[in-house]
């Protein structure tokens, strides 16, 4: 059973559709007990770090997020909620993150060249840093489904996979069990459905 | 590095895919859930809906299928047709569509495009623009490319994008249902001045013309078709190697 944290921002239809076309069973939720009764917890997110961050710590889901990773069950965010689980944010302005994983988020503008668009949307490759259970499916090269204009930084030690943007920029990163992906697995076809299924066999 | 990408796109009405030549001639083509399978399965990048429906029962039918394909289908959708409200996005949005498209709801009211973007992000706001030439310039036409909105379309993308558009769709009334290529010369005039991606859709009659298309205007991002798609004429594959052959960066399967 994997719990989809439920704070309040983002779209989770497509999500719990994905976790339920390979068999995961999925509670959306916004209940501390439930969260921590789950075998895996998956914090999603779309929107702007600072208002997401003041959600999540508003219904005091900031601190069950938390307590699972301690606990040492599998964590992985999504998108903005794979961006949640660093330290801070300079999203218009500086915002405190979980602080799960060492790093930054930072703007694309400035750190590409002028003539890529920002947002990143579309599909990109993933280039492999390291081993990691998540991929176990899937195979470097594969493509997966960016919409961002900020990203992962300074997280040598997180760093899974990367995808090149006119720089390169974290992809997947990982620590212990608390794992995020920045792109969209739940929009990301087969190659998506495969990191989820690699996540949801992990206890 | 990002792909172009390729974009079959499904018009439906009363719950079954249909394609206008020309706007006009509507052809029945096949059931949506199944076609939309089908084009993931076979590589598209993305798909758009769009309802052409007119009644509420019809609307309602649309807003099923469109349930039901998002939870089989698990990648972007871009939903469009009929949207003149907030309410409007919030419908499709929970039926899972990614991004919205606005047409002649927004040239009514643009600021459905403002309202969307700080409600939804402007990553789910699609301005679609159906443009024609008149008179030495590119012209706006709303109600299906039937009405001449008097506005230039370059002004008027501009400001959608300034609204908060965070993807243009750009559909050349004058090479649609030709199919002997894209609109090269109004794609390009549009490149140069949005800074969002560019969707070109309008006349696309052959794998080869997507070749033409991304080497010609290296700034558009993705290439939408129909009855091209839908009668079997390109395939997704095949047009895929065709692109990668030429160095045109595509997605393709690694994943066996």
């Amino acid at each position: 059973m994997t719990a989809i944290v439920d704070y309040g921002v983002g779209n989770l239809f497509s999500l719990s559709c994905s976790l339920r076309s390979i068999g995961e069973e999925i509670v959306i939720t916004s209940s501390p007990d439930e969260i921590l009764a789950a075998d895996r917890v998956i914090l999603p997110g779309v929107g702007a770090f600072g208002d997401a961050a003041a959600l999540l710590r508003e219904s005091g889901l900031d601190k069950t997020v938390l307590t699972c990773a301690e606990d040492g069950k599998p964590l992985l965010g999504i998108c903005l909620g794979m961006q949640l689980l660093f330290e801070r944010s300079f999203e218009f302005g500086e915002h405190r993150g979980l602080g799960l994983l060492k790093g930054s988020i930072v703007p694309m503008e400035g750190r590409i060249p002028e003539y890529l668009k920002i947002p990143q949307i579309g599909w990109n490759s993933l280039s492999f840093k390291k081993q990691h259970p998540l991929l176990k499916y899937i195979r470097n090269g594969d493509y997966v489904y960016f919409v961002h204009s900020f990203f992962a930084a300074d997280c040598e030690e997180s760093l899974v996979a990367v995808t090149e943007y006119g720089c390169e920029m974290t992809a997947v990163a990982a620590r212990d069990r608390v794992m995020g992906c920045q792109f969209h697995p739940e929009k990301s076809g087969e190659v998506g459905l495969s990191i989820l299924k690699a996540f949801c066999e992990m206890n | 590095m990002l792909t172009k990408r390729i974009i079959p796109c499904l018009d439906v009405r009363d719950g079954r895919v249909v394609k206008g030549t020309k706007f006009e001639q509507i052809r029945d083509v096949d059931n949506p859930v199944r076609l939309a399978e089908f084009y993931s399965d076979n590589g598209a990048d993305e798909l758009v809906f769009y309802d052409i429906t007119a009644s509420y029962e019809g609307r309602a039918l649309f807003t099923d299928i469109l349930r039901e394909t998002a939870s089989r289908v698990f990648i972007p959708l871009t939903v469009g047709g009929g949207i003149n409200s907030v309410e409007d996005f919030d419908r499709v949005l929970k039926c899972g569509a990614d991004k919205v498209s606005v047409n002649s709801g927004a040239i009514r009211n643009p600021d459905l495009i403002t309202g969307a973007a700080q409600k939804y992000g402007s990553q789910c706001v699609v301005l679609s623009v159906d443009a024609k030439r008149v008179g030495g310039q590119f012209r706006v036409f709303s109600h299906g490319g039937r009405v001449d909105t008097g506005l230039d379309a370059l002004k008027w993308i501009r400001d959608g994008i300034s609204r908060g558009a965070g993807e243009i769709v750009l559909n050349s009334i004058d090479t649609d249902g030709v199919k002997n290529g894209f609109d090269i010369e109004m794609l390009r005039a549009v490149t140069e001045i949005s800074s969002v991606p560019v969707v070109a859709s309008g006349g696309a009659g052959s794998a080869k013309d997507f070749v033409t298309l991304f080497q010609k205007v290296p700034g558009v991002d993705a290439g939408l078709a129909a009855s091209i798609f839908h009668f079997g004429e390109v395939q997704i594959p095949e047009l895929k190697n065709l692109l990668a052959e030429k160095n045109i960066p595509v997605r393709r399967r690694v994943f066996p």
